[in-house]
């Protein structure tokens, strides 16, 4: 290729088109798939980009500051997260002390359990931080293994995979465990695989959706008041 | 939609101050999160409102933001390789654990409280009985 044309395909211009047209590419797919939990759109963007830096040879931390005007807006999001929350309090009557003491309970199980099967099984410190947060919204979990010292890339990864396995196999283990209340259905769901099982959880059902998104907003609050707690003791 | 993301940033902005001045290791944008919802609490924010317009805009394609953090998978791919064995089961075996003790907490606090539901139907056991 002349190298002119290489320059331009490694440039900032060309790297954020493959990583948006990438992300159209999942979104066609998951259209095309009725919304199937395993077509989420963040999977063939990765890929998209992922491939091309590897092909024309571009450094991550290039790609990456090539990519900060998409990055950016991830906190701003995660602030906006407070919407659907806003939105679903009005459901809670009732509910309001199961609720807050299952997302509390759940956060430091999912924490602990999470660092100490790594540890059981031979995982370094490193990758111990970067397990404790993956129950975490993608954005916190990155925000929060940051803070933490560990590898926030790889608590993306994380986070967005125990979504996927969630959103395909949640409802059945639910009911293996004979929760039947839809409120705890989806609590328990978004606590523990936040935005991706909660959306699988909204085309079963609304209060289970519903829920499910109260869960991922409260269960990302409590982990994230709660790792830099448990830390101290676990590390 | 600009004034909506004002107030966006603002939060976020409001939440770096926080975490900053209070010396704590929760992200900026989380404790924005959480003022944010303070805020439209006490407001009693309608849905058609500049801020909900623009966060449910930004909402929807939440996932585009994580791709430049998920890209760098590459970078740690033998990482990956390497401690497959100990992710994969903290991973799920974390999640499991998780998601039974979220779950029946919650449920076994409202039989507690005495206000339990089943929402799945009972079948022709009778309604209101939980399994």
């Amino acid at each position: 290729m002349r190298d002119d044309l290489l320059d331009l395909a490694r440039s900032p211009l060309a790297l954020l088109l493959v990583t948006l047209v990438g992300y159209q590419a999942g979104r066609w797919l998951q259209a095309r798939t009725g919304g199937h939990a395993l077509a989420q759109p963040v999977l063939p963007a990765i890929g998209a980009a992922a491939l091309a830096i590897t092909v024309l040879d571009v450094d991550y931390a290039d790609y990456r500051s090539a990519t900060e005007l998409i990055a950016f807006w991830l906190g701003p999001a995660t602030v906006a997260l407070a919407i659907p929350l806003h939105r679903q309090a009005d459901r809670l009557k009732g509910f309001v002390v199961p609720l807050l003491v299952a997302i509390v309970a759940g956060a430091v199980t999912s924490i602990v359990t999470a660092v100490l099967i790594a540890r059981a099984l031979g995982a370094d410190e490193v990758l111990e931080k970067t397990l404790a947060t993956k129950a975490a919204t993608t954005p916190v979990a990155i925000a929060l293994t940051q803070s933490l010292g560990g590898i926030p890339p790889l608590a993306a990864v994380f986070a967005i995979g125990i979504g996927i396995v969630s959103a395909v196999i949640a409802p059945a283990t639910l009911n293996l465990l004979r929760i039947r209340d839809r409120r705890a259905r989806g609590l328990a769901v978004g606590a523990v695989s936040h935005g991706i099982g909660a959306s699988r959880m909204l085309r079963e059902d609304e209060t289970e959706g519903a829920f499910a998104g109260l869960g991922m907003g409260l269960s990302a609050l409590a982990i994230s008041l709660l790792v830099p707690l448990l830390a101290l003791v676990l590390f | 939609m600009i004034a909506g993301l004002t107030w966006l940033l603002a939060f976020q902005v409001l939440g770096e101050v926080v975490v900053r001045v209070l010396d704590v290791t929760v992200p900026g944008p989380v404790a924005g999160m959480l003022l944010l919802f303070v805020f439209l609490r006490l407001r009693r924010y309608g849905d058609d409102g500049s801020i909900v317009r623009a966060g449910t805009a930004l909402l929807r394609h939440l996932q585009l933001f994580f791709v430049p953090a998920g890209v760098g998978i590459v970078v740690y791919l033998a990482v990956l390789r390497d401690h497959a064995l100990p992710i994969a089961a903290a991973v799920l075996g974390s999640w499991l654990i998780g998601l039974v003790v979220v779950g029946w907490t919650a449920v076994g606090l409202e039989r507690l409280l005495g206000k339990p539901r089943d929402d799945l139907g009972a079948g022709p056991h009778g309604a209101g009985e939980a399994a």
